[in-house]
């Protein structure tokens, strides 16, 4: 298992990213940046589910948005295939690279039929006369497990789990091979989110998925992902295979939001948190390491000092404190983010 | 036993439609304890939330109520004027809102619609009840109190947004809490600690919760005692161990199975789902209302069904713990 991490064909990848936002405080205030995004290096393998995880507010959703060429990053490279993004064809990525959202309610126009919604990017790509894409619309319909009668039927006719078997759809029908998945379940009741998951676990088994699987409920991210990334105010702080994480996390951030995970059993009370403080504002980030001031293991040299990332054989670890073994072998030099690096 | 805080019985909401009547809410009992936690369950539109309105009284005028006993403390809540209800709400029983964001009025500040209870019912000085407002943020955990007290719900996150929440509900000492989804806007984290906060507190004020959830994990937690609701009706009520270590009605059994469980639930394998949505609840329902996503349903589904009990954990189900007998399987 570990040895895949290293044979890498990476289809997405992040170098360096960073993305600033400006944001005004108050009607008067004056502009301040926000840095959404600080230096981060991902890789997202061929066939892999990588699961991303983080509190609100850590960028887990800039992210998905960089991923997709929705937003430019500040600066830094996000390479599809080994190439810049920049560099493709916004079509031929489009085709490539689809996204399923949180909300079925809000990602669905109220005012066209489930065909029009699913045939739109055929339409807008010219793929196909009229009568082929209701074909692929049909199949696609299929595939997700709706019933082809429900094409001329609204949005609003429809419950949570089948508006969402419709995202699917919609996102299917263009034969990705690259899934960014924002929160996909945590709109639906637990029958429905049980029926997506699997629905989202065949699709990937069948038609050779890659997923990037971004949520904040830990056990769906258990379930499902083959690895993990734990975000923290813009970066990545541990990484690691789904098992080993869940096994026994090194970054205390981690090990908190493993703890945090209400999982159904009686025997257990309600866990208590050790996260003093409040989640930081990102436009006032604290100082050394993001997480310090919540931290019970926390130094001097964490409020000084940011710990570089450093890559492993269990993966990558951004901490001076980490839970187990020492790590040993430091990140690679060209993807390693300079301690002073400033964004 | 003491008597309970809280005795309903056959409550039923009912609300009037041109294509006949929607009965959301159908013969609910129920008996809350003090120092009690009693976690309703169950998935969007079974009812969860109009229940917890009905028993503050908040229902909007086209909504019926009905019930055989409606028992707060000893005050009989279905007789009770608006002007009776108004003095219990607030005081003695209170209710967090799932959405911090919204049920906040943006236009006061913190500290007025803290002290807003207390004005109204207690009739104390405003520095005084200033006073009570800056012990009770601090102690839901909220930092820098009094400097708080000025700021406006904007200015603060969602999880201090949902601490306010619980101040505010607390600020009359009330004996009964309503928590309609607390933590579902929130982090995990922030989640965690919320539920804490209220667990320890009923504790330590001897109050009685009924907290609203769809999340199986908060229930087993913070719970004493479950009921499990389906599409208006309890299906299945007992406590905490009871219900998710030998859950006797299929519904329950079916939700369990639909979340992936560490340990129990193998990595990547398919999870339990439940086919089928929930039926119309316009017009007489007849039978077991979860008969038609029930692998175990039938003919008999469509008779009456039976309230069994096993040593106070109650479930209404025709077949005997839940499962049904091998010949009757088939249909």
């Amino acid at each position: 298992m570990r040895n895949e991490t290293k044979a890498t064909n990476p289809v997405l990848e992040l170098k360096n990213v960073s993305k600033t936002y400006s944001v005004k405080q108050g009607l008067l205030g004056k502009s301040r940046p926000l840095t959404a995004l600080r230096d981060l290096s991902l890789r997202l393998e061929q066939g892999e589910v990588l699961g991303l995880v983080g509190e609100s507010g850590c960028g887990k959703s800039t992210l998905a948005k960089i991923l997709l060429g929705l937003e430019a990053p500040t600066s830094g490279e996000v390479l599809v295939d080994g190439a810049p993004l920049g560099s493709q064809d916004r079509l031929a990525l489009a085709r490539r690279i689809q996204p399923i959202f949180q909300d079925p309610y809000s990602s669905l126009n109220p005012r066209k039929t489930i065909a029009d919604i699913i045939s739109l990017p055929l339409r807008v790509h010219g793929i196909g006369d009229a009568a082929s894409q209701q074909a692929a619309v049909r199949e696609i319909l299929d595939v997700v497990g709706l019933p082809s009668r429900v094409m001329h039927t609204y949005p609003s006719q429809m419950s949570g789990g089948q508006r969402q078997r419709v995202a699917i759809a919609r996102a299917l029908v263009m034969k990705p091979d690259i899934v960014i998945c924002d929160e996909p379940t945590s709109a639906l009741d637990v029958s429905v989110q049980s029926q997506i998951l699997n629905l989202l676990a065949d699709l990937r088994r069948d038609l050779g998925l890659t997923y990037l699987f971004i949520s904040h409920n830990l056990a769906v991210v258990e379930h499902l992902a083959t690895r993990v990334a734990v975000m923290y105010l813009g970066r990545i702080v541990e990484e690691a295979e789904t098992e080993a994480l869940f096994d026994g996390a090194r970054h205390p951030y981690s090990e908190a939001l493993l703890t945090s995970v209400l999982t159904p059993d009686p025997s257990l009370g309600v866990p208590r948190m050790n996260l003093g403080a409040a989640y930081p504002n990102p436009i006032d980030p604290p100082s050394g390491c993001a997480f310090h001031p919540r931290c019970a293991k926390a130094t001097e040299a964490c409020a000084r000092q940011r710990p570089a990332p450093v890559v492993d054989e269990d993966g990558l670890i951004a901490c001076f404190h980490p839970n187990g073994m020492a790590p040993t072998r430091s990140r690679p030099a060209e993807a390693a983010p300079r301690l002073s690096a400033s964004v | 036993m003491t008597s309970p805080l809280l005795s309903v019985r056959n409550l039923k909401v009912d609300i009037p439609s041109g294509s006949g009547t929607l009965h959301p809410v159908r013969g609910i009992d129920f008996d809350l304890h003090r120092g009690e936690v009693l976690c309703v369950v169950g998935e969007s539109g079974s009812g969860k939330s109009l229940t917890s309105l009905s028993l503050m009284g908040l229902l909007g005028r086209t909504l019926e109520r009905s019930a055989d006993r409606m028992e707060f403390d000893g005050i009989n809540l279905l007789g009770a004027s608006g002007r009776q209800m108004r003095k219990l709400r607030g005081a003695r029983m209170a209710m967090i809102f799932q959405e911090p964001m919204t049920s906040l009025n943006p236009v006061y500040t913190i500290g007025d619609q803290l002290i807003e209870a207390l004005l109204l019912h207690r009739r104390m000085p405003r520095a005084q009840a200033r006073a009570r407002a800056v012990e009770l943020l601090e102690k839901v955990g909220i930092t820098a109190a009094a400097s708080r007290l000025g700021q406006y719900p904007h200015q603060l996150s969602g999880g201090l947004r949902q601490r306010v929440m619980i101040a505010m509900a607390l600020m009359c000492e009330p004996q009964m809490i309503i928590a309609d989804e607390p933590t579902t806007a929130l982090d995990v984290t922030i989640q965690a600690q919320i539920l804490r906060l209220l667990y320890d507190l009923v504790r330590e004020m001897d109050m009685a919760m009924i907290l609203i959830t769809h999340d199986l994990g908060v229930v087993a937690r913070v719970a004493d005692k479950v009921a499990v609701m389906y599409a208006g009706e309890l299906v299945e009520t007992g406590t905490v161990a009871e219900v998710f270590d030998q859950p006797l009605h299929p519904y329950t059994r079916g939700l369990l199975d639909c979340i992936p469980q560490p340990g129990k639930t193998g990595r990547g394998e398919p999870l339990g789902t439940i086919p089928g949505i929930v039926p119309s609840l316009v017009g007489q329902v007849d039978g077991c209302v979860f008969r038609t996503r029930c692998t175990q349903a039938g003919p008999a589904c469509l008779g009456p069904i039976p309230r069994r009990s096993r040593d106070g954990h109650l479930f209404r189900c025709v077949h005997t713990d839940g499962y049904a007998p091998a010949e009757t399987k088939a249909i």
